[in-house]
């Protein structure tokens, strides 16, 4: 069978000393700067990306995929020990697996939070490895107008799942757009926007960006508020759970498994979609939903399971399509760009090794963080006393090193500065800066895919209508749009959001 | 002014219109070439219409919707963190990391309301030693690590 001898050329590669050591690393690095309080993994690949600079792609690849996985998982810990999420997607993790803490359940929470992501990262990567091929082989079937079109749902879909002002969020894609543009256009050899300044001529950086209103301004944010943290620091209990919790929890593990793989596709879909959709579901079924927010284990390996899911099936589109579908994705294209890597259906058939080697390395560094983050629970715990005030300025440093050796330039931290005073305005004006970043990152192709459609249609709009795969993504775009204006369903939205 | 009832859609309501409108006005002077053949000015002067008309919608809107006010922006944080960051970008390279690192740890940490210089200056030394040690001898970055003014 195909798949199989994909996956055996995948762990011949992922398997080698060398890219299993970057896997290990990886996912270490990610858990440790993943358990810091404030920093997403959005900021947390900006932040970790000059560690693969040296590296060949694959490894630097697979490292970065471990970096995601890592903080990912380090934001369930802080969740559950410090009632804190260490990112968004870990936020209904707090409800019930703080409570859990609470009742001196912490070594159970935090046992079922990573079987569940386990036993979740290996569906999710058998899932990639059987879908990718289908998929890359429809997409390279893709003209201008189709890519164009699908970039449109794609974005569209990405504010119409998140939360917040639907036009805020569309303006702030626009604004992404804009700013993917800034540069010499390729077409023209013009400098666009970029105010005589030279180094502008080659575009703003996407880990400037990222680094600039993901980092910067969240550490900002943090400060203007009053530290006010919980450390669980009761005995725990073992990390075993007990015969009746497990037969609670695996039910949940496996409806979370499911529902994440799904979500985790759709544009704008992802970790932390997955993880509301699936507290809220559990919540639903539940026999007794009053237990809810006070500890119920189906709280925590639902949406950890979910969540990891989501976040291991939304490199489908990136590594199939070549279109990130929310801001970890985006993040993972600059890095790619910057180990000279396009993300596409090309990358399939062109570097085999490093494709399938990338999907294996998915569920390594899954095992990983089960095997490796158990057992030093202890060594998070005590970073988590260290104090804030001691924290930010080292997070600061990190960063600073991370943007200033991209280019080895001082301008980069300036643009980066600035980025971080804009990030902080628009949390002010409770504008979400993911949206911004996803055009960012789409506003070139989404510019070449726009001209070539008109340059083949002899500049007739009507050609995204006229081929149907086109017009059928642009009427699902619509539609997406229409549906959540409608009064009932908005209220949904609202309430699914609330609820966490 | 009292009108506006959400004054965060208003606000950036009216900070989406400038931007839109400088797009606009900055594109003004790349061509605009024919929807076949688009010229440089076209995708951004799409982009900047539309910036303005969504900006023009949350200004107007505010008038209408239920929102809440502004927060405080709180500025000592924002200037201390942004400020010792742009220093270390000016300086690393003349002055290499290890006293570049000390100077953005000293000087960041006063932007915390518990600021301790003593701790400061302790932390600033050792994540000195871990940056040296981790970026420049581990991974081989072209960093400097002490000044290079000397020669």
């Amino acid at each position: 069978m195909d798949l199989l001898s994909h996956l055996a050329l995948g762990f011949g590669v992922a398997l080698t000393p060398v890219n299993l050591l970057y896997a290990l690393v990886g996912a270490l690095l990610g858990t440790l700067i993943g358990v810091l309080p404030g920093i997403g993994p959005v900021a947390t690949i900006a932040m970790l990306l000059p560690t693969t600079y040296a590296l060949e792609p694959v490894s630097a690849l697979i490292m970065l995929a471990g970096i995601y996985y890592g903080a990912q998982y380090g934001g369930s810990t802080t969740s559950i020990l410090m009632n804190m999420p260490g990112e968004a997607a870990s936020v209904v993790t707090c409800l019930d697996g703080h409570q859990m803490a609470r009742k001196g359940e912490a070594g159970a929470a935090l046992t079922i939070a990573a079987l569940g992501s386990f036993f979740a990262g290996t569906v999710a990567t058998l899932l990639v490895a059987a879908v990718s091929t289908p998929l890359s082989s429809l997409a390279l079937k893709f003209g201008p107008a189709e890519y164009f079109s699908l970039m449109v749902l794609g974005l569209i879909g990405a504010v119409v799942l998140a939360h917040g002002s639907l036009i805020k969020a569309i303006a702030m894609i626009v604004l992404g757009l804009l700013l993917g543009i800034v540069g010499t256009d390729v077409n023209s050899g013009v400098a666009r926007f970029d105010f005589g300044i030279p180094e502008l001529s080659d575009g703003i950086g996407v880990v400037v960006v990222a680094m600039g209103l993901f980092g910067f301004s969240e550490i900002i944010l943090n400060l203007e508020m009053t530290e006010k943290r919980e450390l669980i620091t009761a005995k725990f209990k073992g990390f075993w759970l007990t015969k009746k919790q497990f037969q609670a929890a695996w039910p949940a593990v496996l409806r979370g498994t499911g529902l994440g793989s799904i979500l985790g596709v759709l544009p704008g879909g992802g970790a932390m979609l997955s993880s509301f959709a699936s507290y809220t579901i559990e919540k639903k079924i539940a026999k007794d939903p009053s237990q809810f927010g006070k500890g119920a284990i189906q709280g925590v390996a639902g949406p950890e399971s979910a969540n990891n899911a989501g976040a291991q099936t939304s490199f489908i589109p990136l590594l199939t399509l070549g279109i990130p579908e929310n801001a970890v994705m985006a993040m993972m294209v600059g890095a790619m760009t910057i180990h000279n890597i396009q993300p596409g259906p090309q990358v399939m058939t062109s570097n085999p090794g490093l494709f399938w080697g990338l999907i294996a390395s998915m569920w390594i560094g899954n095992l990983m963080l089960v095997v490796l983050n158990l057992p030093m629970i202890g060594i998070w715990i005590k970073l988590l006393t260290v104090p804030y005030r001691v924290l930010y300025p080292a997070i600061l440093l990190f960063c600073a090193i991370g943007v200033y050796t991209v280019n080895n330039t001082s301008f980069d931290v300036m643009q980066t500065a600035f980025f971080g005073l804009i990030g902080v305005l628009f949390a002010k004006l409770e504008c979400e800066p993911a949206p911004l970043l996803l055009g960012f990152v789409l506003g070139p192709m989404m510019e070449e895919n726009l001209r070539r459609a008109l340059l083949l249609s002899r500049g007739d709009p009507f050609v995204f209508m006229q081929r149907p795969i086109s017009a059928g993504l642009l009427i699902a775009a619509v539609l997406l749009i229409i549906l959540i204006g409608l009064p009932n369903i908005k209220r949904k939205r609202e309430e699914a959001f609330q609820e966490a | 002014m009292s009108a506006i009832r959400s004054p965060k859609d208003f606000w950036s309501g009216v900070l989406f219109v400038l931007i839109g409108a400088a797009a606009l006005a900055l594109s003004a002077k790349y061509s605009l070439g024919t929807a076949a053949r688009m010229g440089p000015g076209y995708f951004p002067r799409i982009l900047g219409i539309l910036m303005i008309a969504l900006g023009l919608i949350l200004a107007l809107r505010s008038f209408k919707l239920e929102g809440a006010p502004v927060p405080r922006w709180k500025l000592r944080p924002t200037l201390v963190v942004l400020g010792s960051v742009v220093m270390f970008g000016a300086i690393v390279q003349s002055f290499g990391v290890a006293i570049s690192t000390v100077a953005l740890i000293v000087a960041a940490s006063a932007a915390s309301r518990e600021f301790r210089p003593k701790e400061a200056l302790i932390a600033g030394v050792l994540l000195a030693t871990l940056a040296v040690g981790v970026f420049v001898v581990g991974l081989k970055l072209q960093l400097p690590i002490w000044p290079t003014f000397f020669g």
